[in-house]
């Protein structure tokens, strides 16, 4: 099957004509997604989808000039036109010194193996069955798990091609498979909500009863939560949550944001700016991590990137054009769809652990808060000023001990703060269905604010 | 956009081996955007999708299979896979019923953008860039975006829907970074409206890019938020994803029906403070979650939902409605043929009060004032909600005072609306919104007048 998408990506980029560069994404994908509720299949998705965007660029006035366009379809017509369309913006578009086609860099590809035919294998009833189990299994976790909100299992099969005339020709296929759950917990008087989710290559990597557990658990311990005065405390963040934060400060490190003076962080390179307990690395080279690949978004080999090491800022992620112009090399860092241009980002963003387990972590608090779930992500949260402010719940933490579930109030901090505010990595790596690693971290001061 | 005899013989298809409900919808999509960056035009990007989602409903599971392919054989065997994943229901073969409601509706625009020349937008985009720039000595870097895109569909069910819509929508947003002794500082102003070409005769991109410049500037002197239960002001417009978050999605039969919501039974019931009436309303021409047809077919509809403080209707999609042996309300939406269609807010707001907005913050002795929200987000189950502000003030002896730096505020719901103190009669709709629910996200406008809660937490860091 691969065969096909590169042949539309090479033969989409040999109508270069002179002056021009083109670079050509093609994707396709089946997926199948089975929802349960009230102990019946809700609703059963099947699909296949097609995507292609072309990326011309035009030599002029000292730089290149780039258009795009994207497509639902492999038509001939419309393929041909969305050549057109992409050759026609790229005439609007101004001259940049810096654009162009990533060129092959010579770095060997570490090739993943990230399709796994047992996925095809794995029979249709068997995908309602495991939506229905983990229903099932949610629900009867505790009597105090009050009902479920939908309980799904999904896969995905998916290809992807590029091909551009600097000479890259990358492809790819991969397999994944999912399960989640949103549940309610609580009594007459108060509900709340918990969720759960597992990734895997193939359904047969996935941990039910783990998935069941999440959801359940995050609901159950809520149960009799309140608001709690206003004050500064330590913050302990499990795996799951210390890999949002992580995945924020990735972003902020990305080389976009870099060039443009967006983030706080611009011209801190070689400088101290978190706590030397934290080293982070990006590797989509680590087999363990869901975000693994062998080639980024522009054709080149995926490889391991240091990006803070012991606190010290020692690199960016690039893509090829924000490498060119912050005069670095591009880190194998574009990520994209077939219906975007490639962007910059974190793949397999993880710490490096510290040296104590987790228990022994909340031994060491005295006057804390784990949080287990924040809202208000994209709203509270700017990564130019890095202004941090975000809804949480969870449970205070006293002499040690988790205690009393606490709702409705904020943590804040700024971001630069924050890292440099960290004070223990935990010993036990999680790998997340996002791609990243992390431990559970813990930061010595955080503003709470409540009644 | 397609045969009438190929969607009846799609359906026939999909209710070949027994089915409730068949539904076919086809979408095709073409957006044009550019954008501005860093002085330079730098992205001009095309896109076209179409395709079809068919849907076929046997009791209580629904099987969904999409295409890109609207070929005749590429239909009939997408409604073959919907109905074997719907897997049989026990139903005999149905005929679809003739044609009861056979309609098509188109917005109607000025300057249709697909005539308007690439150089034209690019030059708008500049425009924004240049004025931004001068506004002030600290605006360090200047994004803007301008985006047009026409969306037609086609909905055919077997109850005999058969509705056409087709919608263009332009937007244009500016955003500003501003560099000052203390860091960085953002600002942004958006605009977008069922319309062409024509939405830039209304809004003037100089002004919106002053307007993104000077929030930035002016927060450069911010002082962190303050931290703790304060009464909050917040301006009319874009405060209405107050409302949004606080008790809209609570108010959305499919959450109500699997006690996801705090609000499930309450109908009937004071739920709010009664200065507070809460319509959804998709036939607000204009507005950016307008449309003649919902994506299931069902007319737009004004849907008052609380009204003085009364809870006195949900929102529901076909077959919630079903569910509960009633009509639909118009509030049937999906983001693209590729998603099954959920119960979506299109335009919520509150209806304007008696006060004037220059009272409520005299009479506000010390306090929070919001003048630009963010997005929010909500946990339905708990009726706990969060709002972005992105300018924000002190209230000082009734006076606003000092900006404030950019965070969250949290409450509860019901108590928050119960809590209403006071609504301006300066009602007006805020900036163009996307919803995100279940990973489909879909375009949305809100309005509110100035309106005062006694007490709201606000996520600050000052003591």
């Amino acid at each position: 099957m691969s065969a096909d998408l590169t042949d539309i990506a090479t033969g989409l980029a040999r109508q270069a004509r002179a002056g021009e560069h083109i670079e050509v994404a093609v994707g396709r994908g089946v997926s199948t997604t089975v929802k349960a509720y009230g102990g019946q299949v809700e609703s059963f998705t099947s699909a296949e989808s097609f995507g292609v965007g072309v990326r011309v660029l035009v030599e002029r006035d000292g730089g290149m000039a780039q258009g795009f366009a994207h497509a639902g379809s492999f038509d001939a017509d419309v393929l041909a036109e969305t050549l057109q369309d992409a050759r026609d913006n790229a005439g609007f578009a101004e001259a940049d010194p810096w654009q162009g086609l990533a060129e092959p860099d010579g770095v060997a590809a570490v090739v993943q193996e990230l399709w796994d035919d047992r996925l095809a294998a794995f029979p249709t009833e068997r995908k309602t069955e495991l939506a229905l189990e983990l229903e099932r299994a949610t629900r009867s976790w505790s009597p105090k798990v009050k009902g479920v909100r939908v309980a799904s299992y999904g896969d995905s099969s998916s290809e992807f091609a590029l091909a551009s005339t600097a000479g890259i020709g990358s492809a790819g296929r991969a397999t994944s498979a999912w399960l989640s759950v949103s549940c309610m917990a609580g009594d007459e008087t108060e509900t709340h909500m918990g969720y759960g989710v597992d990734v895997a290559r193939q359904p047969g990597g996935l941990d039910l009863e783990a998935v069941a557990e999440e959801a359940a658990d995050q609901a159950v311990r809520l149960i009799g939560a309140r608001q709690v005065p206003s004050q500064r405390l330590t913050l302990v963040l499990e795996p799951k949550l210390a890999a949002t934060m992580l995945a924020i400060i990735g972003s902020m490190l990305c080389g976009d944001a870099v060039v443009k003076g967006r983030t706080p962080f611009a011209d801190r390179l070689g400088q101290s700016i978190a706590s030397p307990l934290l080293t982070l690395v990006d590797d989509p080279t680590d087999p363990r991590s869901m975000g693994a690949d062998t080639f980024d978004g522009e054709g080149l080999a995926c490889r391991r990137n240091v990006l803070i090491d012991q606190g010290e800022l020692r690199a960016f992620l690039h893509n090829s054009y924000t490498a060119r112009r912050a005069g670095a090399r591009s880190t194998a860092s574009a990520v994209r769809g077939s219906r975007s241009l490639p962007g910059v980002g974190p793949q397999a963003l993880a710490v490096a652990p510290g040296s104590r387990p987790y228990e022994e972590l909340l031994a060491g608090v005295d006057h804390g808060i784990l949080v287990q779930s924040m809202s208000g992500l994209h709203s509270g949260v700017n990564t130019t000023s890095g202004d941090f402010s975000v809804g949480a719940e969870g449970l205070m933490i006293r002499n040690g001990v988790l205690a009393e579930p606490v709702r409705e109030v904020t943590i804040a901090s700024t971001l630069p703060r924050l890292l440099l505010d960290l004070v223990a990595v935990g010993a036990e790596i999680e790998w997340l269905p996002g791609g990243s690693g992390s431990a559970a971290l813990v930061f010595g001061e955080i503003a709470l604010s409540g009644s | 956009m397609l045969d009438p005899d190929l969607i009846r013989r799609t359906l026939d298809a999909a209710l070949q081996r027994g089915a409730d409900f068949a539904e076919l919808f086809v979408e095709d999509v073409r957006s044009s955007s550019a954008a501005l960056d860093d002085g330079r035009i730098e992205e001009l990007v095309s896109g076209r999708d179409r395709g079809a989602g068919i849907r076929v409903v046997v009791g209580d599971t629904t099987g969904f299979a999409h295409t890109a392919d609207l070929s005749e054989p590429g239909l009939l065997e997408t409604a073959r896979v919907a109905a074997a994943a719907a897997r049989d229901g026990g139903g005999g073969v149905r005929q679809v019923a003739a044609g009861t409601v056979v309609a098509h509706r188109a917005a109607a625009i000025a300057v249709d953008p697909a005539s308007v020349g690439k150089a034209e937008k690019v030059a708008l985009l500049q425009r924004a860039d240049h004025a931004a720039r001068a506004a002030h000595r600290a605006v360090s870097q200047v994004a803007a975006r301008y985006g047009d895109v026409r969306r037609r569909v086609l909905i055919a069910n077997s109850d005999g829907v058969l509705v056409g819509d087709d919608l263009t929508k332009t937007s244009f947003s500016v955003s500003a970074v501003a560099k000052g002794d203390a860091g960085l500082q953002t600002g942004r102003m958006s605009v977008g409206r069922v319309a062409g070409f024509e939405l830039f005769d209304r809004y003037d991109v100089d002004e919106l890019a002053r307007g993104a410049a000077e929030r930035a500037v002016r927060k450069l002197d911010a002082r962190p938020a303050p931290s703790g239960t304060l009464a909050v002001v917040i301006a009319g417009g874009s405060g209405g994803v107050l409302f949004h978050e606080a008790c809209g999605h609570g108010l959305e039969a499919d959450l109500v029906n699997k006690g996801a919501s705090v609000f499930a039974g309450r109908k009937g019931e004071l739920v709010a403070s009664p200065l507070v009436t809460l319509i959804d309303d998709g036939t607000l021409p204009g507005e950016w979650g307008y449309f003649g047809y919902d994506d299931e077919g069902q007319p737009a509809q004004r849907n008052v939902l609380i009204e003085q403080g009364v809870l006195t209707d949900f929102m529901y999609d076909h077959l919630r409605a079903r569910d509960d042996r009633r009509r639909p309300t118009g509030n049937g939406r999906r983001q693209s043929y590729r998603h099954l269609p959920m119960v979506r807010m299109t335009n919520t707001y509150i209806n304007g009060g008696d006060d004037d907005p220059a009272a409520i913050i005299a009479g506000t002795d010390h306090g929070v004032y919001v003048a630009q929200l963010g997005g929010g987000q909500v946990n339905t189950a708990s009726g706990d909600f969060v709002f972005g502000m992105t300018e924000a003030y002190l209230i000082e002896h009734g006076e606003i005072t000092e900006p404030l730096r950019d965070g969250n505020l949290i409450g509860n719901g019901p108590a928050a609306l119960a809590a209403i103190d006071a609504v301006g009669n300066d009602f007006s709709m805020g900036y163009p919104g996307t919803c995100g629910k279940d990973g489909q996200g879909v375009p949305v406008g809100m309005g509110t007048p100035t309106l005062r809660v006694p007490a709201l937490t606000v996520g600050g860091t000052a003591a």
